[in-house]
């Protein structure tokens, strides 16, 4: 179905939604196969704008028609079920989706203003501006120190020995895990336990300095007392980066972001407010999915 | 925020060192592209070289120099008495016929020297072919038939160029090359199947010399290696994937045969001397000890093949034959072995494809010694085509060179016909489960 | 074979004789009975056959022996074997005609008792053959557990073919342990590992001074290494970027046309790489010494090494194929979300996290580089010096071995027996490497599991 730009509600020319969701506000949800997305996707200051975006695997398509803006220093969260294509699209952000073979991208996807997936663009600086933290932690079989320092070290961001220990150092602070393994950093960091080596991932995500960080249900693979710490951290981070989280835990949702979009069958449903997702979803679908009702 | 002002402009600056330092970083991904992609052109051309200087040193050995001549078979030469008996025909002098034939071709040699090195010019087996012909046909003496005579290897040699440019030629050599011009312009001198090559077996005389023996040796060898090992491999995969338990013993016999994939050839063949020679009295030279050598060192890679290829086979399909009441022998042999046929086949004709090229193991039994005759069994003294390129690359005759070519071709034939097979197999019965 | 065939047939009419409407039902089925007789009827009498061709010689042969005037059975042990080939020769029919009156006695001896014992073993093993199906003939009952018998038996079975590599194992060991043991007494065992010159062909001239010939197998180490060492050198880069390359550049296209090239090169077999190191290699390297001013010597270590290496090219390219595949894609995932380029996640993460398989890997090249024969024996010199110039004329281990085996062989002498040292030697080193680098491309395997 076709779309136009600027157009934030669906229209009541939609044949499946009679009425115009803006007057029905609460009671009246907008019909299951509604295609368009409901909710604001644009926002006033984007560091990331997403126009018609779609990503196919060879023949497949994976993700389609999704427009979404991603504002300066807030905590977006991606929710969906499974197969919805919420790390496909997540991974389009920085490119990772280049390192698939016969994976494609369409759309158009603009960062400060500068399409990413230009011709002339590099990749490096891209993926140096926006990081990504994965959903099973993946620190390198190298001691805590150099997987820190790895980053700097290949961006060319430092040179003296001194700096790169205040870069780690600050690094590890800001990700919370300075305390626990200040002691022992010449230790390979494949040696942590899950949370800390998830904590130790995301250090190494910001030492490079990064306006962006995604991450992928970066909590999945953790219990829930090392959960609540990343989310303490991510709510910390907000403040210095702009962070586009996928999660399929609703409250952690509500707790750490504050826009929350909501993905079905490969499109992006519905955008808006975190609060008035989880309060008042507009669509039948997010409603489901909320409520726990999907299905 | 301060915080987040001071953050803006590390960002920022982070963002320029990372645009500069861009340049340098991607001249090293090129740097680094390019080495392994010369590295791979480094080894195909290696490839192309040794395929280039193989085949154009041996292509020339399936072709042989002839010379016509006009030989008159002389009854005075033959069979003086005129008996016309068979020990009569066989006992004439038959040298002497294309001897005269050649000499009346160049009338004005004279000279004694000059005179051998002609008579040089025909290879040693002119005699015994005009003698064949006679005894076939005893009707052709008296008259004069023009033959096709194979010339000596040093004549072919000089007729294929291999000897270099006519400056570099011996003074015997230089008049052999005018003799053979002058012949040529009469065109007597043609090149035809080398049909010696493919029949005879081996000989200390390049012309004469042929890989028949050599390749009989090799399917008596396989034909042993492959009756043992096929069988046996498979069974002790069998026994290892499927009925053993795991415990010290399995693990032992697994460590082992990995072990033993890994040993090199010669210690087999160390095994094979000191074993079935010395032990067992076997006979030297034969098939039978080296089919069994090589046995014994094919035996892992069949027995490992034959596991993944068991192993490959999914769990349902035996969960499915015993749930309806059949053993585990049954099972095995009913439902599994079928299904990993194809898989352990493969794997086997790949490692009898090893076998086959495999030359170490068996010259420490005795297959390197210098047999003519064409082997007629398992136990009759042979060599095998590897160990008969082995042997015609240490002859000091030019004509060797394109011999052993010659047999390195027809050896690569033999072996990419069967990996052929193997790729075949694996491609016709591959199966996704 | 055939009494086998009527074995079965036999168990299994049998068999189906039990079945009637009332009787008690059969334990298995009809066909396993046919093949428990036919076991019995086969197994038994091929291992008579066996044992009685293992025997066979040796009694005939001391019975022509026996057939000679005493005198001439005095002489020594070699002799006797010279005299027991000839008269094998001459009952095999071939210089029948120059063989003295004496011999001639003992063959047809020999013959004689050959068809003997041919005839006592036909009649031996069919009597064991039928004693055997009798037996099993009798214990054909309906209650009787075929299936399970013949299973058993054929488990049996498998498990001695699966013993058979252990028993290989064995025999390697066995044989070339105790030649070497021999040989030790002959040649003291630290002039052996430690002595620094390797002659052995004085020993031949057994009249001579000096005929004790030197064994000091240090050369012979010492130039198997340096070829081994240029050969990793040819192989160890290219066979690793290569795989990089296939691995992580190449698309797909290029792939499956440039991985089955270099694995033909692993196909070729190695006498055409002697071959062409011999005729091709070594002559070139020389005549390019020579034109920049080297004295290279023909027989270089360099040309030997060259081409063991190109041989060695795609087994390294294949195990590290197989050791970078094996590096989780989220490794790399995490390189490149910090902004790696591809060949700084390759230098700096996959590499070192495929280093221990890897080293393994090349280990395992190493030995088979140590193993390598018809390269060394058709390239490398005969010499042995002590030198580690690449330049220079080298001999190996195995080229050692060879040339004390092939040709004609006393065997007691040290010089054959020093092969066998050299054997022990040989498969000492190759299994170690092999058990290291086994052990650590295990514990690679698993650490990724
Ligand atoms: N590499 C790939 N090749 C082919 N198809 C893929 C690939 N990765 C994902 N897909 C498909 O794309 C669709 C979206 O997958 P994606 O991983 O983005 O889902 P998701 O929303 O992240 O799911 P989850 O919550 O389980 O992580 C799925 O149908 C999946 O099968
Ligand atoms: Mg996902």
């Amino acid at each position: 179905m076709s779309h136009s730009t600027g157009q934030h509600y669906v229209g009541s020319h939609d044949r499946a939604s009679p009425m115009n969701p803006r007057e029905t506000t609460t009671t009246v949800k907008v019909d299951r196969d509604h295609r368009v997305t409901i909710g604001e996707y644009t926002s006033p200051n984007a560091r990331i704008r997403c126009r018609d975006v779609g990503v196919f695997y060879g023949e497949k398509q994976a993700v389609q028609e999704i427009n979404l803006d991603i504002g300066k220093h807030q905590v977006i969260a991606l929710i969906g079920p499974s197969g919805c294509g919420k790390s496909t699209f997540l991974r389009c952000l920085n490119r990772m989706n280049d390192t698939i073979p016969d994976c494609r991208v369409t759309g158009e996807i603009t960062m400060d203003g500068q399409p990413i997936y230009g011709e002339d663009v590099d990749v490096v600086p891209l993926r140096a501006q926006v990081g990504m933290v994965f959903q099973k932690p993946n620190p390198f079989p190298k001691s805590i120190f150099e997987n820190v320092a790895y980053g700097p070290r290949i961006h060319g961001l430092v040179h003296v020995k001194s700096d790169m220990e205040e870069i780690v150092e600050k690094s590890l602070r800001r990700a919370g895990l300075w305390d626990e393994v200040k002691d022992r950093l010449a230790q390979p960091g494949t040696g942590l336990s899950g949370g800390q080596q998830q904590r130790l991932c995301i250090a190494r995500t910001i030492a490079v300095n990064p306006e962006v960080i995604l991450m992928d249900e970066p909590c999945s693979a953790l219990d829930p007392i090392a959960t609540a710490k990343i989310e303490q951290l991510i709510d910390e981070l907000r403040t210095l980066y702009t962070i586009v989280i996928v999660t399929h835990s609703m409250q952690q949702a509500a707790r750490v972001s504050q826009r929350t979009a909501y993905f079905h069958l490969g499109r992006l449903i519905e955008v808006g407010e975190t609060a008035q997702v989880f309060t008042n979803p507009q669509h039948q679908l997010t409603e489901d999915y909320i409520t726990g009702r999907f299905g | 925020m301060s915080d987040s002002s001071t953050q803006k402009t590390a960002n920022a600056r982070s963002h320029d060192i990372v645009m500069a330092g861009l340049g340098k970083r991607r001249r090293a991904e090129r740097r680094f592209r390019a080495y392994g992609l010369v590295s791979i052109m480094a080894a195909l051309v290696f490839l192309v070289l040794l395929f280039t200087s193989i085949v154009s040193k041996g292509y020339s050995a399936f072709l042989y120099t002839n010379l016509a001549l006009d030989i008159t078979f002389d009854p005075q030469m033959i069979d003086p008495e005129g008996a016309r008996s068979p020990e009569a025909l066989a006992s004439g002098d038959y040298d002497a016929l294309w001897k005269s034939a050649i000499y009346k071709l160049f009338p004005d040699v004279t000279e004694r020297q000059k005179k051998r090195a002609l008579t040089g010019f025909v290879g040693s087996s002119a005699g015994q072919r005009l003698r064949a012909m006679v005894k076939a046909d005893p009707s052709l003496i008296g008259s004069t038939q023009q033959v096709w005579l194979p010339v000596d290897d040093t004549i072919d040699m000089l007729a294929k160029g291999n000897l270099g440019d006519a400056a570099e030629l011996s003074d015997k050599n230089k008049d052999s090359l005018i003799w053979l011009t002058e012949l040529q312009n009469q065109s007597r001198i043609r090149k035809a199947i080398n049909k010696e090559f493919f029949m005879n077996g081996d000989s200390r005389e390049p012309e004469a010399a042929g890989i028949w023996g050599a390749v009989l040796g090799s399917a008596f060898t396989l034909l042993v290696t492959i009756g043992l090992s096929l069988p046996i491999g498979i069974a002790a995969a069998i026994y290892l994937e499927e009925f053993a338990s795991r415990n010290r013993w399995t693990d032992l016999i697994e460590v082992n045969i990995n072990n033993l994939a890994a040993v090199p050839s010669i210690v087999f063949g160390l095994l094979g001397l000191a074993v079935f020679i010395n032990l067992f009295g076997l006979p030297r030279s034969s098939p039978l000890v080296g089919g069994l050598v090589l046995t014994l060192m094919t035996l892992p890679v069949i027995i490992i093949a034959g596991r993944s290829a068991l192993k490959s086979v999914p769990p349902s399909v035996r969960e499915a034959a015993l749930g309806i009441g059949a053993s585990p022998v049954q099972m095995v042999f009913h439902h599994v072995l079928p299904l990993a046929m194809p898989g352990m086949l493969t794997g086997a004709i790949i490692g009898t494809a090893r076998a086959l090229g495999e030359s170490a193991p068996l010259l420490m039994i005795g297959m390197v010694a210098f047999i003519v005759d064409v082997p007629t069994g398992l136990t009759s003294p042979a060599t095998v085509l590897p160990v008969q390129i082995y042997l015609w690359a240490d002859s000091p005759e030019r004509a060797f060179v394109e011999r052993t070519s010659a047999a390195i071709m027809v050896l690569l034939v033999f072996l990419v016909m069967m990996n052929g097979l193997a790729v075949y197999l694996r491609k016709r019965y591959e199966r996704r489960w | 074979m055939l009494l086998g065939v009527a074995a079965y047939h036999l168990g299994s009419r049998r068999a189906r004789g039990l079945i009637k409407p009332d009787g008690p039902r059969l334990h298995s089925l009809p066909g396993f009975y046919g093949y428990y007789l036919a076991l019995w009827a086969t197994l038994p009498a091929m291992m008579v056959i066996l044992l009685w061709l293992l025997g066979e010689g040796q009694i005939i042969t001391a019975g022509a022996l026996a057939a000679l005037p005493a005198e001439m059975t005095q002489g020594d042990v070699n002799q006797l074997s010279l005299l027991v080939n000839d008269i094998r020769n001459v009952a095999a029919g071939s210089g029948y005609e120059q063989a003295d009156t004496v011999i001639k006695s003992a063959a047809e001896r020999y013959l004689q008792l050959e068809r003997q014992s041919n005839l006592l073993l036909t009649v031996l093993s069919l009597c064991v053959s039928l004693g055997g199906a009798l037996h099993a003939q009798r214990r054909i009952t309906p209650e009787f557990r075929a299936r399970n018998q013949v299973e058993k038996i054929l488990t049996f079975g498998l498990t001695g073919c699966a013993l058979l590599a252990i028993l290989t194992t064995v025999g390697i060991v066995l044989s070339v342990l105790i030649e070497s043991i021999r040989f030790f007494q002959m040649v003291p065992i630290t002039d052996f590992l430690f002595g620094l010159k390797w002659s052995p062909q004085i020993a031949m001239r057994s009249d001579q001074v000096g005929s004790s010939g030197a064994f000091g197998a240090i050369p012979l180490l010492t130039g198997t290494l340096l070829i081994s060492m240029v050969a990793m050198i040819v192989a160890v880069p290219i066979g690793l970027l290569s795989a990089i390359y296939l691995s992580e550049y190449a698309g797909p296209r290029f792939r499956s046309t440039a991985k089955p090239l270099l694995e033909i090169l692993a196909g070729i077999p190695t006498v055409v790489y002697g071959f062409f190191a011999a005729l091709v290699v070594a002559p070139f390297i020389r005549e390019l010494g020579s034109s920049i001013g080297l004295d290279v010597s023909s027989e270089s270590a360099l040309a030997a090494g060259l081409v063991m290496g190109i041989m060695i090219i795609p087994f390294v390219c294949s195990l590290s194929d197989d050791f970078i595949n094996a590096v989780p894609q989220s490794l790399r995932d995490g390189a490149y979300a910090l902004g790696a380029t591809q060949s700084e996640t390759i230098r700096q993460v996959i590499m070192p996290a495929a280093l221990p398989g890897v080293v393994g890997g090349i280990l395992l090249a190493i030995s088979r580089a140590i193993g390598e024969t018809m390269i060394v024996v058709m390239a490398a010199g005969l010499s042995a010096n002590l030198t580690f110039n690449p330049l220079a004329a080298v001999t190996t281990v195995t080229t050692q071995i060879v040339t004390l085996l092939v040709g004609d062989q006393e065997f007691d002498s040290p010089k054959t027996l020093a092969a066998f040292a050299l054997g022990l030697v040989l498969f000492l080193l190759t299994l170690a490497l092999n058990i290291l680098a086994l052990r650590i491309v295990r514990k690679y395997r698993e650490q990724y599991e």
